[in-house]
């Protein structure tokens, strides 16, 4: 069993060995074979460890507390030893860890089976480098969420960064997507660095960085408040770089860049979520921190509303979505800041399901009028692209909540929360969930519904996708159907909460004290609201007219000028600054000093040429007022 | 007879012999100037042991012998560096068919 689990990381890391070093010889064929072979064979034991996830009981157990008791802690070697200090290889598999492997390699799998047919008109070897990139990001991500520690965690956790990195900059000779590549990455490092310095705090404070040990109420109980405080926000910022929340949410939208499976997969399914896995996995360290917790909560509600609000008026398919997923992971963070942990890892789930199943649409979408990207020059797509308008309409279903769909019972569970906490939370939460499902209908209404608005030649070559590309889009258009019904309140079904039962032995799930009227009213306020988003859509967008420029809505069209901003006070002042220290600090004064120094001996040296001039005479008169000198220094200076 | 009369004689011999050294191009002439100096010093060095030797005559036989003993150590080094030097002249003067010491500055090409 121990070495079977071994295999769901290995497996997509020997894809990427075999597709990068071999991208040059294998046909394009095979390296799709072998890049979604891979994932799918991990997807096949992620699966077997989750229908046996009851026998891991009876493996070693490091910790004594009782609540992590019984899990299973699979160590394979000593990673780190130095001094007192042990950090050992080891994964963990819960029901937390499963649950996140199946999303990854599951919906992973789709995504590289799209792949193969999106990315058919690469060349060959650029087609391997991009398999080999998407199997190294698996299997980062599954060093992220498998390692039984924090270090193990980081590991993956600067995998996917650098992968995030790679696959951004895919196309390298556009000097706009490296800068894009650039840019997440340094965003990503800023988090990083808060990471590891909460690691830092960790060892010092508790000489050990393993969950078994940490995450338990007698070893948080040893930390002090400020302890709890500082380290819990350092795992926050940590959070805020990877999964894209303000401060540092501007990377995602840019990371729109790549090819679009890959923005269905990293900035949308997995990646991103792995600061929501981060805080659910140490949830008993951050339920120890309510004023993290206040901040989580204000920051994620702050990100869903901003990030909402720029969506609605985005012309770009791919830019309406990734800002929908920066409000998305907004909301999971403002899940997890009022301490519904559970319905955060919920909304991960079902958005993973619905957002890729979006991108992916939206690349079909991007794949048929032959890259054009602008929803203005698109409409009337709905009968020339009916599988995907099909899929398209339910992932919008999905994500504004309508009912039955996967997005209406996380979006409900975390609202519920917001709504037990603080009314201005779940104020702004709803408000949020009206422009997400506005925002969403107007990409669809603008994208299929009209007629189309592109060049003649677009037109005839409109087509609907391969069968590579639609049948991950039907799977996840079901999957969005159904993947809300794990979760389903006690308010619709006697004996719902599944997944919460699921999690308990992981995350502690919130005992929200909500009488079932008030619950329905909210239930129904939420749907109404949304409909009536829908509504409004429709009779604006269903046929496509020119939008009016107000300066509001410049603004909006301009992200609120965050970039700008950003630009304005960090880049520029840094930009600056490097020039002062170069010009000034480098050049003026420490160059300026090693090169005087050389210049100095150089020039002392062609000088003193000159009493070498081979005359004796000159020799030996020197010689002479030098002793003369030396005499009168003796008896008329010294005395 | 007065010490100072020994001084003055040396003081002529020594900067004759300076003199000589500074202006003569001859590299021998330059050689018999530098044992000019070297024994007007010895001269001093004689004369200063005598005088020496007087004024503690009574206290100590050997008084002011150590004057004596650096004459000869000076005449000893003396002989060996005309031994070399002597030799150096002669291969200037085989390689420059010369004495000229302003010869010597060919030796940096």
């Amino acid at each position: 069993m121990k070495n079977l689990i071994l295999l769901i990381p290995l497996l997509p890391f020997l894809g990427f060995l075999i597709n990068g070093l071999g991208r040059k010889y294998l046909s394009k064929t095979l390296i799709g074979i072998i890049g979604s072979g891979v994932i799918l064979g991990s997807f096949a034991i992620s699966v077997y460890a989750f229908l046996n996830l009851g026998k891991f009981t009876g493996e070693k157990v490091i910790s004594s507390s009782a609540r992590i008791l019984g899990n299973p802690v699979l160590h394979y070697y000593d990673f780190i030893k130095v001094g007192a200090l042990r950090i050992p290889f080891a994964f963990q598999i819960d029901q937390l860890s499963t649950l996140f492997l199946l999303i990854i390699t599951g919906v992973g799998f789709l995504i590289h089976l799209y792949s193969t047919a999106y990315m058919h008109e690469e060349k060959q070897d650029h087609f391997g480098r991009y398999f080999a990139y998407l199997n190294l990001f698996v299997f980062s991500m599954l060093l992220l969420v498998m390692g039984a520690n924090f270090v193990i965690m980081f590991i993956g956790w600067e995998g996917v960064g650098l992968c995030s990195y790679l696959l951004i900059g895919y196309w390298f000779k556009n000097v706009d997507y490296t800068k894009a590549a650039k840019k997440a990455f340094v965003m990503n490092r800023i988090g990083d660095l808060g990471f590891l310095l909460a690691v830092f705090w960790l060892i010092a404070k508790l000489g050990s960085v393993d969950y078994s040990y940490v995450l338990t109420p007698g070893v948080i109980d040893r930390l002090s408040t400020g302890d709890i405080v500082g380290i819990t926000l350092l795992l926050f910022l940590g959070a805020t770089g990877k999964s894209a929340q303000i401060p540092l949410y501007t990377w995602l939208p840019d990371a729109m860049a790549g090819p679009t499976p890959v923005s269905a997969l990293i900035h949308a399914a997995t990646m991103v979520t792995a600061g929501i896995y981060m805080i659910a996995r140490s949830n008993l360290l951050f339920s120890a921190a309510p004023l993290t917790l206040n901040v989580i909560a204000i920051i994620g509600v702050a990100t869903a509303f901003l990030a909402a609000t720029i969506a609605l008026r985005q012309n770009d398919i791919k830019k309406v979505l990734a800002y929908s997923t920066v409000s998305q992971l907004g909301y999971m963070f403002l899940a997890l800041g009022t301490g519904a942990y559970v319905a955060a890892v919920f909304h991960v789930m079902t958005h993973a399901f619905f957002k890729a199943l979006l991108f992916l649409g939206s690349g079909s979408v991007i794949h048929a009028v032959g890259g054009q990207q602008d929803i203005r020059y698109m409409g009337g797509l709905r009968k020339k692209l009916p599988v995907t308008y099909t899929t398209f309409l339910i992932g919008c279903l999905a994500i504004a909540g309508i009912a039955p769909f996967a997005g209406f019972f996380s979006k409900d569970a975390i609202l519920l929360s917001a709504f037990a906490s603080n009314k201005v939370l779940y104020a702004v939460g709803l408000l949020t969930a009206a422009m997400t499902a506005f925002y969403m209908f107007r990409l669809l209404f603008i994208t299929f519904g009209g007629s189309f608005r592109g060049t003649e030649e677009q037109a005839h070559h409109i087509h609907e996708s391969p069968a590579a590309m639609t049948i991950p889009l039907i799977i996840l258009a079901v999957l969005s159907i159904v993947g809300g019904f794990v979760g389903i309140p006690e308010l619709f079904m006697h004996g719902g909460e599944k997944l919460a039962d699921y999690l308990s032995p992981v995350v502690a799930s919130k005992e929200i004290q909500v009488e079932h009227s008030t619950e329905w009213i909210l239930v129904i306020l939420t749907t109404v609201i949304a409909v009536v988003a829908i509504i409004i859509a429709w009779m604006r967008y269903r046929s496509y007219r020119e939008e009016r420029k107000t300066p509001l809505a410049r603004a909006l069209e301009n992200k609120w000028y965050v970039d700008e901003i950003y630009d304005a006070i960090i880049v520029k002042p840094l930009n600056k600054l490097g020039a002062f220290v170069n010009t000034v600090i480098e050049r003026g004064t420490i160059d300026a000093l090693v090169n005087g120094v050389g210049k100095a001996v150089n020039y002392g040296g062609r000088q003193m040429r000159w009493l070498q001039s081979g005359q004796v005479g000159n020799y030996v008169l020197l010689m002479v007022i030098s002793m003369v000198l030396l005499f009168v220094l003796q008896f008329f200076l010294r005395k | 007879m007065d010490i100072k009369y020994y001084i003055f004689l040396s003081i002529a011999l020594f900067v004759i012999g300076i003199v000589g050294v500074l202006t003569r191009r001859n590299a021998i002439i330059i050689f018999m100037c530098i044992e000019l100096m070297l024994n007007s010093v010895n001269l001093l060095l004689v004369a200063f042991s005598k005088m020496h030797h007087l004024a503690n005559a009574a206290t100590s036989a050997t008084a002011g012998s150590e004057g004596q003993l650096f004459v000869f150590f000076i005449m000893v080094v003396a002989a060996a560096e005309v031994s070399v030097g002597l030799a150096i002249i002669v291969m200037l003067f085989r390689n420059t068919h010369s004495v000229d010491v302003n010869f010597l500055n060919r030796l940096k090409h």
